[in-house]
């Protein structure tokens, strides 16, 4: 039986044009990006001319980007790197970050920055209005994501952006899911830092950037040898950011057909999906990520879904607590308001370039069986 | 994406081949009419719950034994297979016997739970523990000293 992967926003595999792409990097174009000599020099031009190439897909100058190890890091380096050089102040999340922002922030929190997180409406939007009464004097960071990794909702960036432009507080976007998929312009969404990553965009593992708009102050989380402008010492992923700009370059050319299609893949298994009884479609019915589905059935447990589903090698993501290391349900789910116990019963189908019609059609083939199966074995019908 | 892969279904780092099997193939899932004892335990909130069916009846030596046993439950892998492997591990057995059982024989017997999963298994326990109180308490019986304190402990640590 072959397997079929439905968790693209978890990750993705790497696209063979990547892979070619990266190849010389390891055994003979290996050299470190610092060194003056020739092996030096030609990683250099590989680093820069790949940071250009991300760039452009933002609308961002080269020498606004930064790379780093992953989105984790960027985010990282976001939110303390701002609150180290303000040294104090007021910090905006949403109620629906990736955790890696919401550790951080909680984080701060104990050294004594004050944190807000703003709620959303049941489809996980976030109310512009929200934004502007949350802002106060003492405001430095506006960090609100892009669009969501569980439920795929799109945020209106520009709006925010323009809102913060306005009152003079930065604002930072984790486009760790849109980057490659959503047109981003930073200029025009008034974007002053972004956090993508390359895995998620069918480039390797271990590649992340953040867009830092000149002019920015921003303490470094590594200090060391001076690379990435002093902003993140360590030698630099050549092979892998080579990779991540080459995925980006692919994601650039095929955006516009490649969103297309999965919206079609995504409508034909939103139809079939809710013909079960007691099932719901999480997030916004538009404004969402074009890969992204997630739903909740009642009455059954979402890892025992994705468990089942595993057996009848499908692959997909739960927003279950008995899935999670805290034994928590998703706290983006419970954020659009919806019971624990619906969340628990969540399942993400996240698409992607590799996913064809008949994918799509053994999902709507085994899914209600499995359903049924397991609510057969819960006391509650 | 169609990936060629002959050894899916037996991939997982969480959770033995036993836990996995059983998973699979659950045994003794359902409701039992008119059952004697009903255990009700969990929490929906919180992901688990599980429902315990028994049936008793004398064996020759005129010992009360559990002749039938049927869980439903609400949860995750192991909560789905703690609940039939406390099933197998009591059913035929008597009551005294049935109430020894305890959580390690339950994680023994899968072949070992994730630590993080450990709770499944003593909703198990708990579950059986409930049945059988509600099969003296419905048959008017004195209850033996344990399962009252057993039962006693898990009214007080839900609140009740």
């Amino acid at each position: 039986m072959d397997r079929i992967y439905l968790d693209y926003s978890a990750t993705t595999p790497v696209d063979k044009r990547v892979l070619k792409a990266m190849e010389p990097y390891f055994s003979e174009e290996f050299g470190n990006s610092m060194s003056l000599h020739s092996f030096g020099q030609s990683a250099k031009l590989a680093l820069e001319n790949s940071r250009a190439v991300l760039a452009e897909l933002i609308n961002a100058k080269p020498n606004e980007i930064i790379f780093t190890s992953s989105a984790t890091e960027s985010n990282n380096t976001v939110l303390k790197g701002i609150a180290l050089t303000k040294k104090s102040g007021h910090i905006i999340i949403s109620s629906i970050e990736h955790p890696c922002i919401i550790e951080s922030a909680n984080w701060l929190e104990k050294q004594g920055f004050e944190i807000t997180e703003l709620p959303v409406d049941k489809f996980g939007m976030i109310n512009v209005e929200d934004v502007k009464n949350a802002i106060k004097e003492n405001t430095i960071l506006v960090s609100v994501i892009h669009a969501s990794n569980e439920i795929g909702t799109i945020q209106p960036i520009a709006e925010i952006g323009k809102i913060c432009k306005e009152k003079g507080v930065l604002f930072h976007t984790d486009a760790s899911q849109s980057f490659g998929k959503e047109l981003i312009d930073v200029e025009k969404m008034n974007i002053d830092l972004l956090t993508a990553s390359s895995h998620k965009i069918y480039g390797p593992k271990g590649v992340g950037l953040l867009f830092i708009k000149n002019g920015i102050r921003i303490e470094p989380l590594l200090h060391g040898g001076g690379q990435e402008n002093g902003m993140r010492g360590s030698t630099v992923n050549i092979a892998g950011i080579v990779g991540f700009a080459k995925a980006a370059g692919i994601c650039k050319k095929e955006m516009k057909k490649e969103n297309k299609r999965l919206i079609a893949l995504r409508k034909e298994l939103i139809k079939g999906v809710l013909k079960i009884k007691n099932s719901y479609l999480n997030g916004h019915p538009e404004k969402r990520l074009a890969n992204n589905a997630n739903f909740s059935f009642d009455f059954i447990e979402g890892e025992s879904l994705l468990m089942q589903l595993d057996m009848e090698a499908i692959a997909c993501s739960t927003g279950s607590a008995c899935s999670s290391f805290k034994l928590e349900p998703s706290h983006v789910l419970l954020a659009t308001g919806i019971k624990p116990e619906q969340a628990h019963g969540s399942l993400r189908i996240s698409l992607g370039r590799f996913t064809t019609k008949k994918d799509i059609k053994k999902v709507l083939k085994v899914l209600p069986k499995i359903v049924q199966k397991i609510r057969d074995i819960s006391p509650y019908k | 994406m169609a990936i060629k892969n002959k050894k899916i279904n037996t991939c997982s780092a969480l959770y033995t081949t036993k836990v996995m099997e059983i998973f699979k193939n659950p045994h003794n899932f359902g409701k039992i009419k008119n059952a004697d004892g009903i255990g009700k335990v969990g929490n929906i909130i919180c992901g688990d719950v599980m429902w315990l069916y028994i049936k008793v009846a004398e064996n020759k030596k005129k010992k009360e034994i559990i002749k039938d046993i049927k869980f439903e439950t609400f949860g995750c892998v192991a909560a789905i297979s703690t609940s039939s492997m406390i099933t197998d591990l009591v059913k035929g057995k008597t009551i005294k016997q049935a109430l020894k059982v305890k959580k390690d024989n339950i994680i023994k017997k899968l072949g070992g739970l994730p630590s993080i999963k450990y709770h499944c298994s003593v909703l198990a326990v708990d579950a059986l523990t409930e049945a059988i109180y509600d099969y003296y308490l419905k048959q008017g019986k004195d209850f033996p000293d344990e399962l009252l304190e057993r039962h006693k402990k898990l009214k007080k640590d839900k609140g009740e």
